[in-house]
């Protein structure tokens, strides 16, 4: 509350080339998986006209913070905003953490004969319900030989991810010291960090492919684990890419000590997608 | 951009200016001005026209579908059509014509209510809004792909949605997407303008309860919204991919889909009824010129609503073969939802009481509200009931039910709240006589259409069925011709929202005899630019 005049920019015509360039990458994608790869060229063109137009839009919200625009009331609508945002990206993953649960405590216990009513263990009578599931109960389904060892791989990612999340508060905490030497040393080891992520998890889906035989297709095991660690993946790029823009500001001599949301909401986004490997680490991998 | 914009001049219209139409700002004309708005009450007006769009074709839709139930047997289209009109119309309905028109409600009056410059994140809005046009041209265009546009109810449920769903049901993957992305965005505007662009004075529990019953539902669409992204993507991946999520086979589970999409399911239907509730308790103190009786509870209340919203998704499925404990578990708390629901209707009866009552064509759809609203809520808890449930599941008596919240629910507050503030838009009053016969043809042809359907499906008609055996034909014919007559008013509708852009009566600033709140002290129309420096709150002033 209060603040004398909020800032409300003019016009702005990057909103409407987004929408637009996001609706030619769906129908690109659309035409790509119904009629093949007529559609993969308008899905890239659609794909980099959205990149394009977050890099003009944030350049202009980047511009608008260096003139002094933002008052404090509005540095509020910008954390309400991105705090939402990550609330929004917790109830996504909760919804494949939710099928996984599913899955696990009933669909295939119930597909194995348990609780009152028993039909669904008709279908296949000669399945046995097991985790992880290496015989899904069609037979034409063929289910991964092997799952991976969380101890090796998945354990040295946790340990990269977890210490990318420590090396990213001390750069933090450098910037609010005004230590900017400091500050740009962390936050290029936590970028370094979370490329070798990426880059370990790319192995990983190697090794799972070519010698586990555990892919997309490998029944409901295949499912969850490529979708919940594929999408964690996905984040951790976003991340590191927006990690790395941060560095890029920081080296330009962007954000004071009082005033730099948007490193902090980096870090927010980065803690986010740290705790969301805790659980992949804990409910995926381990258990 | 290569230059940054001037802030605003600092012009704050006063209720001296009452009817000042040279008050009005006068922006750079043409389309473009449109297209390119940061401006809350443009990208309001762009919402509502877009909603009253989509509501005329998936008017349209419905009405394809009544046609060809008006006699038993196949007289119009063929049964694969009329699948993909019930999956339209109910598609359409929900995402393009009620969540749209509450959120360009919210765009226009929420600022004002609060005292605000306009919404939080001006140029996310504009975002926001132009997602849908997007969106919902890839949906229609599934109407002319080969196969036909997705023919498996609204509820999308797989397999019918996955295994033997037409190839264009990936484009109507990706443009739920789209919509999703809209409204998550749009619901982070919300709620960070109502937490921190209040007026300085203005305290949580000064806000009016159209502008609380927004910041829960927010809250409810980041909540589920995601949720609905990820099942339908899902879908995707077990279509496009050969992923197992819903298929037995691989270890998954096709009840799985049903328990993801209602975990959405269930709150939506809450995000489509209580900004209803906001606008309905707005409305009726302004008309009984009473200050809304509980105003407490009432917040309480649609807080109650909301997290109940969680944990009653499975009474949708009631018949798929839940466990007995989960038969129970969802039973009971659906019913407690009633509660809730009874204290606020119990409020507005006790607003009205002893008031001093006008009924204003606002007034009028508000009270229809009230009442018919209660006839909806009432048949819920009869489907609340599991073992009767097993009766009534998938028969028109839930068709009856679910209509009776969303249109003389929903779309009847919308229109209430659309004469309510007509005149803060144009600065005109709608055409008097007009409105009363859009009215009483509504809500005439409301029951007409829907009443019916209560026996039908008690009696056992299944829905989204083209045909039906000959004992329901009476029922049927009746509920096709209120049909075509609810559907042939709203074209009085358009056109007297038309006639009150254009002129008409003009209206002052507080344009309602018992109106309290902030909107009222600005001008009408309202200049397109208000509150640019915060009014200073004063709680006596507008007591509720």
């Amino acid at each position: 509350m209060s603040g004398s005049s909020y800032y409300v920019p003019t016009s702005s015509k990057w909103p409407i080339f987004g929408s637009l360039a996001l609706g030619i990458m769906m129908a690109g994608t659309g035409t790509w998986l119904v009629h093949g790869p007529v559609g993969t060229p308008v899905m890239l063109i659609g794909l980099v006209a959205i990149l394009a137009v977050m890099g003009f839009w944030f350049r202009d919200v980047i511009r608008e913070s260096m003139a002094g625009r933002n008052d404090a009331q509005m540095d509020r609508s910008y954390r309400w905003g991105m705090g939402w945002f990550i609330f929004s990206e917790v109830m996504f993953f909760a919804a494949f953490f939710g099928a996984l649960f599913y899955v696990r405590n009933l669909a295939l216990p119930w597909l194995d004969g348990d609780g009152a009513k028993g039909v669904a263990a008709l279908l296949w009578p000669d399945f046995t319900a097991s985790w992880p599931l290496l015989n899904p109960p069609d037979t034409s389904i063929k289910g991964p030989e092997h799952v991976l060892d969380p101890w090796q791989l998945p354990l040295l990612n946790t340990v990269l991810l977890v210490s990318s999340s420590i090396t990213l508060t001390i750069a933090h905490d450098g910037l609010k010291k005004g230590a900017r030497s400091r500050a740009k040393l962390w936050l290029l080891i936590t970028v370094l960090l979370g490329a070798t992520f990426v880059c370990v998890q790319g192995y990983e889906y190697y090794e799972a492919y070519h010698h586990l035989g555990l892919t997309l297709q490998a029944g409901i095991y295949g499912s969850t684990f490529f979708m919940l660690t594929g999408f964690h993946g996905l984040h951790v790029i976003i991340g590191t890419i927006i990690l790395a823009t941060m560095l890029v500001r920081v080296l330009r001599g962007h954000f004071s000590a009082e005033h730099h949301f948007g490193f902090e909401a980096a870090a927010w986004y980065w803690h986010f997608v740290d705790v969301v490997w805790i659980g992949l680490f804990l409910f995926v991998y381990v258990l | 951009m290569a230059s940054l914009p001037p802030k605003h001049p600092v012009q704050q219209g006063t209720a001296d200016a009452a009817g000042g139409a040279d008050a009005h700002h006068h922006p750079p004309k043409g389309l473009l001005r449109w297209v390119l708005t940061t401006n809350h009450k443009e990208i309001g007006t762009l919402y509502l026209l877009f909603s009253l769009l989509m509501f005329l074709i998936g008017g349209v839709f419905a009405l394809v579908i009544r046609a060809e139930l008006f006699q038993p047997g196949l007289q119009l289209v063929q049964p694969e059509f009329f699948n993909q009109m019930t999956t339209m119309h109910g598609l359409i309905m929900v995402f393009g014509a009620v969540m749209p028109a509450f959120v360009g409600l919210a765009n226009w009056m929420v600022p004002l209510q609060i005292g605000a410059p306009d919404m939080a994140l001006p140029r996310l809005n504009n975002f926001s809004f132009w997602l849908l046009p997007v969106a919902f041209t890839l949906l229609l265009s599934t109407l002319f792909m080969p196969g036909g546009a997705p023919n498996f109810g609204w509820t999308f449920y797989a397999p019918l949605s996955t295994t033997y769903a037409p190839p264009s049901t990936t484009f109507f993957i990706l443009s739920l997407h789209i919509a999703g992305i809209s409204s998550i965005l749009g619901a982070i505007n919300i709620i960070a303008t109502i937490l921190n662009l209040r007026a300085p004075g203005m305290r949580m529990m000064d806000m009016t309860l159209f502008v609380w019953t927004w910041l829960i539902t927010a809250f409810l669409l980041i909540a589920v919204m995601p949720v609905l992204a990820g099942v339908v993507t899902m879908m995707l991946m077990d279509i496009n991919f050969g992923t197992s999520f819903f298929n037995a086979g691989g270890g998954g589970d096709p009840v799985m889909f049903q328990h993801l999409f209602w975990f959405f399911g269930h709150p939506e239907v809450y995000i489509m009824i209580l900004p209803a509730f906001g606008i309905v308790s707005v409305i009726i103190p302004t008309f009984a010129r009473k200050p809304l009786f509980g105003y407490a509870s009432m917040v309480y209340a649609t807080a109650s609503i909301a997290i109940l919203s969680f944990m009653v998704w499975a009474h949708h499925m009631f018949v798929v073969g839940l466990p007995l404990v989960a038969e129970l578990f969802f039973m009971y708390s659906t019913m407690l939802i009633a509660v809730p629901t009874g204290v606020k209707v119990f409020n507005w009866v006790a607003t009205l009481f002893r008031g001093s009552i006008s009924y204003e064509p606002a007034m009028l759809f508000a009270i229809a509200f009230v009442i018919l609203f209660t006839i909806g809520g009432f048949s819920g808890l009869m489907l609340a009931i599991s073992p009767a449930d097993f009766q009534y599941h998938d028969t028109y008596f839930v068709v009856a039910h679910f209509h009776y919240v969303l249109v003389p629910g929903a779309i009847f507050s919308i229109m209430a709240a659309v004469y309510y503030w007509l005149p803060k838009w144009t600065g005109h009053y709608p055409h008097l006589r007009l409105s009363q016969w859009h009215f009483w043809l509504s809500v005439i042809g409301v029951n007409l259409t829907f009443f019916p359907m209560h026996f039908s499906g008690l009696a056992g008609m299944p829905r989204r069925i083209p045909d039906y055996s000959l004992q329901f034909a009476d029922f049927n014919m009746v509920s096709s011709i209120g049909a075509f007559m609810f559907g042939l008013s709203q074209l009085l509708f358009v056109v007297i929202v038309f006639m009150c852009a254009r002129g008409g009566e003009k209206a002052p600033a507080k344009t309602w005899d018992g109106a309290v709140d902030l909107e009222w002290t600005v001008p009408s129309p309202a200049p397109l630019h208000t509150f640019e420096t915060p009014p200073q709150y004063r709680p006596a002033e507008a007591d509720h």
